[in-house]
């Protein structure tokens, strides 16, 4: 019987065990691989390793600091050897079950131990499948493929259907013969790309696949030239293909099956979602600690000190959490600051939105964020501003105010909020707000809001409450008084929708309004059988308001032209509304007539249509600025990425020739600086923000995971090194000293590679160094909310 | 929203040279120098200096043009005024010397500047016309994809013609050494390929077959040709012969696009080999004429 069973050897799991080892305390460390620390061992060869947040103090007993991949294994495993933890490697645990004493953990299919208490440090990434089979661990078989280059003139079977068994296979074709085993009869789970590569090195004979086939079991081979054979399974009956290597690419089982089997509780169905711990790390089962990613802590450092920390709650002592010492440097601004604890009891007893959330995820909200005391009159954001960071009113007041002019006026009160109108649609500011006499502010950062709103149901309900409230109040309100306001709010629901689904369509009964609130929608009519686009509604509008004042059947169809999310607003709440407000009824009914005649502008131009179609179709819809290359004055110099690399340390963030034409518009591949960013998913040190222009940017924390540049859709996030310093323009015109403009070769000894993408040259004065660098003009930036304006005078 | 270079700023810069223009014929017009007009009086003196101050700040484009960071302006402009400004320096010069030339240093510098000049102008036409062809001609393919994608039909029509004989292995082999993308300067405005003549042989073999195929008839080879094709779809040689039309044909039609996508790429640059080596004969040739200007003082 074990005291503690640690489970997963990351950064987490490893720093624990070796604090139990040090305390002397009966303890296993099991891991799956035959090395420590998988997922870093999977990082590619001298990569290197960062150690953010920088503020954080190390508490383990590891050393840990920033370097390559391969000095920070070293030396966890020289620490680790010294310590006497007590690993056991190739220990796969397949089931983690509750006893009277503590724990049983299976580990592989028969063999089992027992623990008092188990620590969870078993990340996210999942355990990747095997291939199930007699032989599957045979030295020739591998379940991950690096670099396909390396290997040549072999017979390599990869086996699997997914993206990645496809990307692998057209790869090693190049220098290899490869056989595909598909137990299916299609690709049918490839992107686009993928499966056309992979069928046409079918068809051209360049791979050979087996479908409907599957591995029966795998031979070493000890005579002849192959090392081994598989025996497969085909719809013809048995087949065997002798081969060198057997690349079995067949994804990986998410841990959250396996925690959720071991009784684990997920606050929701969002994939997102990290299972909610106490303060102490302990799970909803008593005994079963999580740490590491699995527990909402995705750095390196947080996990190690948490598997410290873990250790010690578990003998049952007390100790002061790593992070005490920030939130102390936090608060002790705060007028009336005694203790770190009387304060966060404080903040939670002012703040109705926060009082709902454990003790450990308000710690963790609190690092993440600011506090902030403004002096009174002080602009906390402007309106029109891209910001996107999220307030909670402590103490004071702040006043907000609708439009520029500042008649229009609201107060909050302490405990209220703001900013979640653009933490949500990704847009714009729509209001100014203004500290009022000694208010105190918690600002926090995009990421950390939406974690908590996907981690607690009570923050998020009540944030998408006060939203369409505000929401409806800002459209309708000036009119209508706030009881009226209230009975609309009251029948009014969130819908989503995928991009192209129909929010409604042409010619049907009008039922509700909807107002976007996040994502965009284009509005199309049937043209003699034709569908044309005649515009596209950003978020913060409303549509199909025509037909709840005119006819009742809709006018046009509207379309989502990326995930959508709109407040829908029925018509018979609607009609009361505009029944007790004929000023209301008089304002919209004349916006009407004015988008009537712009319609019926763009469709006399039909061809514009085209344009906003086509835009949409490379991402326009959910961007903020987008890069257009006129290819009629586009003279192909290249003037652009070169500016660009020579005012963002020598890497062009943008592929002019990349990417698609119409009608001479070319969408070149380059940041779209989308409402929701992408690449903003998944950053582990939270790195990619959003400045108040709009422009999305990597900030230097970046620790070059790469995250963002498998995220971004549109690939335009490149992992770069910085090149050496070159001398200047005019040395090299008179003398040809150094690379010239445009052009600087990496450092090639440098392994410090980091995120870098579009920043719309946001520290540079003048704007876009990529535009301003066009000799012809052919290359522009537009906002969406042009595009109408701009498709209109491109129409062919 | 997009303009090109000469509405920048609706014709900021044209007007610019319009009002420059004007200014100095009115003045030359104006004025009554003791002899001929030239360049040594008052006004001589002073568009000089103006038109050597405009060649200096035009040749400043080159370095303007590259400097990214910290530059004032917008490429477009500079370039916009480049253009007019230029322009403008043919009359500017023409008065400045009183539309006097002989053969001397001064006159060469002029020669030199008129060609720079109208080497500018192919250069504008250049920019204003051959974008848009390149689009269409490209067709939304970049020029490295239709080149993997030659190199891929290569890979296949050799393949295909190792199994018909060896004469049309060697003519689809001849076709593709011969085929010649890119390359000098010479070679980029005259890039063709040589997949006609493969297609020739490839038909003259089809022909040969069906000539000895038993249900030939005399006719036209045309006519033979088809006749075999069609009648013969299970026949595995005339099978390949015609997939290999195919693939031949299709790379045709892609090398004359890349080839044609090379020249218009060249026709835009090439200009510039003439235009900027000679403005800076131009500046060497204009210090030589200031220079004996003031020397012979």
């Amino acid at each position: 019987m074990f005291e503690i069973a640690i489970v997963g050897s990351g950064p987490g799991g490893i720093s624990a065990a070796a604090r139990a080892a040090e305390l002397k305390v009966p303890h296993i460390l099991l891991e799956g691989a035959l090395h420590l620390s998988n997922t870093i061992y999977r990082y590619q060869k001298g990569k290197h390793v960062m150690a953010e947040p920088e503020a954080l103090p190390l508490r383990s007993p590891l050393k840990f600091q920033a370097g390559s991949r391969e000095s920070i294994l070293e030396s966890w495993d020289q620490d680790v050897a010294k310590l006497g933890v007590n690993v056991r490697h190739g220990a796969e645990v397949t089931a983690i079950k509750k006893t009277d004493a503590g724990f049983e953990l299976s580990i592989g299919r028969n063999d089992k131990i027992q623990a008092r208490n188990v620590i969870l440090g078993i990340g996210l990434q999942g355990n990747i499948r095997k291939l199930g089979v007699a032989g599957e661990d045979a030295p020739f078989v591998q379940y991950t493929l690096d670099d396909p280059d390396e290997y040549e003139g072999e017979t390599i079977i990869v086996v699997g259907a997914g993206d990645a068994a496809i990307e692998n296979a057209v790869a090693l074709a190049k220098q290899n013969q490869v056989v595909v085993v598909n137990r299916r009869e299609e690709f049918a789970r490839a992107k686009e790309g993928n499966l056309r590569a992979i069928q046409k090195a079918i068809e051209d004979g360049v791979i050979e696949c087996f479908f409907g086939s599957a591995p029966e079991r795998i031979d070493k081979l000890t005579v002849g030239k192959k090392p081994g054979r598989m025996i497969l399974n085909t719809p013809k009956g048995r087949a065997q293909v002798l081969c060198d290597r057997i690349i079995a690419r067949l994804g990986a089982n998410p841990p959250r099956t396996f925690v959720e089997a071991c009784g684990v509780k997920f606050p929701n169905d969002d994939p997102a979602a990290v299972p909610a711990i106490s303060e102490k790390y302990e799970s909803n089962v008593p005994g079963l600690y999580i740490v590491g990613a699995l527990g909402g802590y995705p750095l390196i450092k947080q996990a190690m000190n948490q598997g410290y920390e873990v250790v010690e709650y578990i003998l049952g002592r007390s100790v002061e959490p790593a992070d005490e010492p920030l939130l102390r440097a936090k608060f002790e601004s705060m007028p009336g600051f005694k203790s770190v604890n009387a304060t966060l009891q404080k903040i939670q007893n002012a703040v109705p939105l926060l009082a709902t959330i454990t003790p450990l995820q308000l710690r963790e909200f609190m690092i993440d964020s600011t506090l902030l005391a403004p002096k009174s009159g002080e602009a906390i954001f402007k309106r029109n501003d891209y910001t996107n960071s999220f307030y909670c009113l402590v103490d004071g007041h702040v006043e907000v105010l609708m439009d520029d002019s500042g008649d229009k006026r609201v107060v909050l009160n302490p405990g209220e909020f703001f900013g979640e109108m653009s933490l949500i649609s990704g847009r714009r500011r729509t209001a100014t707000v203004v500290a009022g006499k000694s208010c105190v502010l918690i600002e926090t950062p995009r990421r950390s809001m939406k974690r908590l709103i996907n981690s607690v149901d009570a923050v998020k309900k009540m944030i998408d409450q006060v939203f369409v409230e505000r929401a409806i109040r800002a459209r309708f309100g000036e009119e209508a008084t706030a009881v009226q306001i209230r009975d609309v709010v009251k029948g009014a629901t969130l819908q989503r929708f995928k991009a192209g689904d129909v929010l409604f369509r042409e010619g049907e009964d009008g039922d509700c309004l909807h107002l976007v609130r996040v994502g965009s929608l284009t509005i199309s009519r049937q043209i003699a059988g034709r569908e044309i686009v005649l515009s596209y509604v950003p978020a913060g509008n409303y549509v199909g308001e025509m037909a709840l004042l005119g006819g009742g059947k809709r006018s046009a169809t509207a379309k989502a032209a990326i995930a959508t999310e709109t407040i829908r607003v029925e018509r018979d709440a609607f009609r009361k509304l505009l029944a007790q407000n004929p000023m209301l009824r008089m304002k919209l009914a004349n916006e009407v007539k004015q988008r009537t005649a712009e319609n019926i502008t763009t469709q006399a131009g039909a061809s514009s249509g085209d344009v906003i179609s086509f835009l949409i179709g490379q991402g326009v819809g959910e961007a903020t600025d987008v890069l257009l290359i006129d290819e009629s004055l586009c003279v192909r110099c290249d003037n652009c990425e070169k500016a660009c690399a020579e005012t963002h340390g020598g890497t062009s963030r943008l592929d002019r020739e990349a990417g698609p034409t119409f009608a001479n518009v070319h969408v070149p591949t380059s940041c779209r600086h989308c409402e929701h960013p992408h690449c903003m998913k998944d950053c582990p040190p939270d790195a990619i923000h959003r400045a108040p222009n709009g422009e999305v940017f990597i900030a230097d924390n970046c620790i070059g995971c790469g995250n963002c540049e498998r995220n971004c859709p549109y690939g335009v996030i490149h992992m770069a090194a910085k090149p050496k310093k070159k001398p200047g323009l005019l040395q090299w015109l008179l003398f040809g000293a150094g690379p010239g403009p445009g052009e600087s070769p990496y450092d090639p000894d440098s392994h410090e590679k980091k995120a870098v993408k579009c920043d719309m040259c946001k520290d540079i004065k003048g704007g876009a160094a990529c535009v301003r660098a066009c000799p012809t003009g052919a290359a522009i930036r537009i906002s969406p909310e042009q595009l109408p304006e701009y498709a209109y005078a491109r129409a062919p | 929203m997009h303009d090109s270079i000469l509405n920048f700023r609706s014709y900021r810069y044209l007007w610019v040279s319009i009002l420059l223009c004007a200014g100095s014929l009115t003045a030359y017009l104006w004025h009554d120098p003791i002899g001929v007009p030239n360049g040594g009086s008052w006004l001589g003196y002073t568009l000089g200096t103006i038109g050597a101050v405009l060649i200096v700040w035009l040749l400043w484009f080159g370095i303007r043009k590259r400097r990214y960071g910290r530059a004032i302006g917008t490429a477009r402009g500079w370039l916009s005024a480049h253009v007019y400004l230029g322009t403008s320096l043919i009359l500017i010069s023409l008065l400045h010397s009183g539309f006097q030339v002989g053969w001397n240093i001064h006159t060469l510098a002029l020669v030199l500047m008129l060609l720079v000049i109208f080497s500018g102008f192919f250069g504008v036409y250049a920019y204003l016309r051959y974008p848009a062809l390149m689009t269409r001609n490209r067709a939304s393919a970049t020029r490295e994809a239709m080149v993997a994608e030659i190199r891929e039909l290569d890979a296949q029509a050799l393949q295909l013609a190792d199994k018909v004989d060896k004469s049309v292995h060697d003519a689809i082999l001849r076709s593709i050494q011969n085929t010649r993308l890119g390359g000098g300067l010479w070679a980029q405005l005259t890039a063709k390929d040589d997949s006609g003549q493969a297609l020739t042989r490839l038909k003259e073999a089809v022909t040969q077959a069906a000539t000895a195929d038993k249900q030939h008839r005399s006719g036209q080879t045309m006519v033979v040709m088809v006749d075999f094709l069609a009648n013969q779809a299970n026949d595995v040689q005339s099978d390949t012969l015609r997939r290999l039309i195919d693939l031949v044909s299709r790379k045709r039609a892609l090398a004359s696009r890349v080839a044609r996508d090379i020249q218009l790429q060249a026709l835009m640059e090439i200009w510039l080999y003439i235009h900027v080596p000679l403005s800076l004969a131009l500046l060497g040739a204009l210090t030589a004429h200031i220079l004996s200007v003031f020397f012979y003082w």
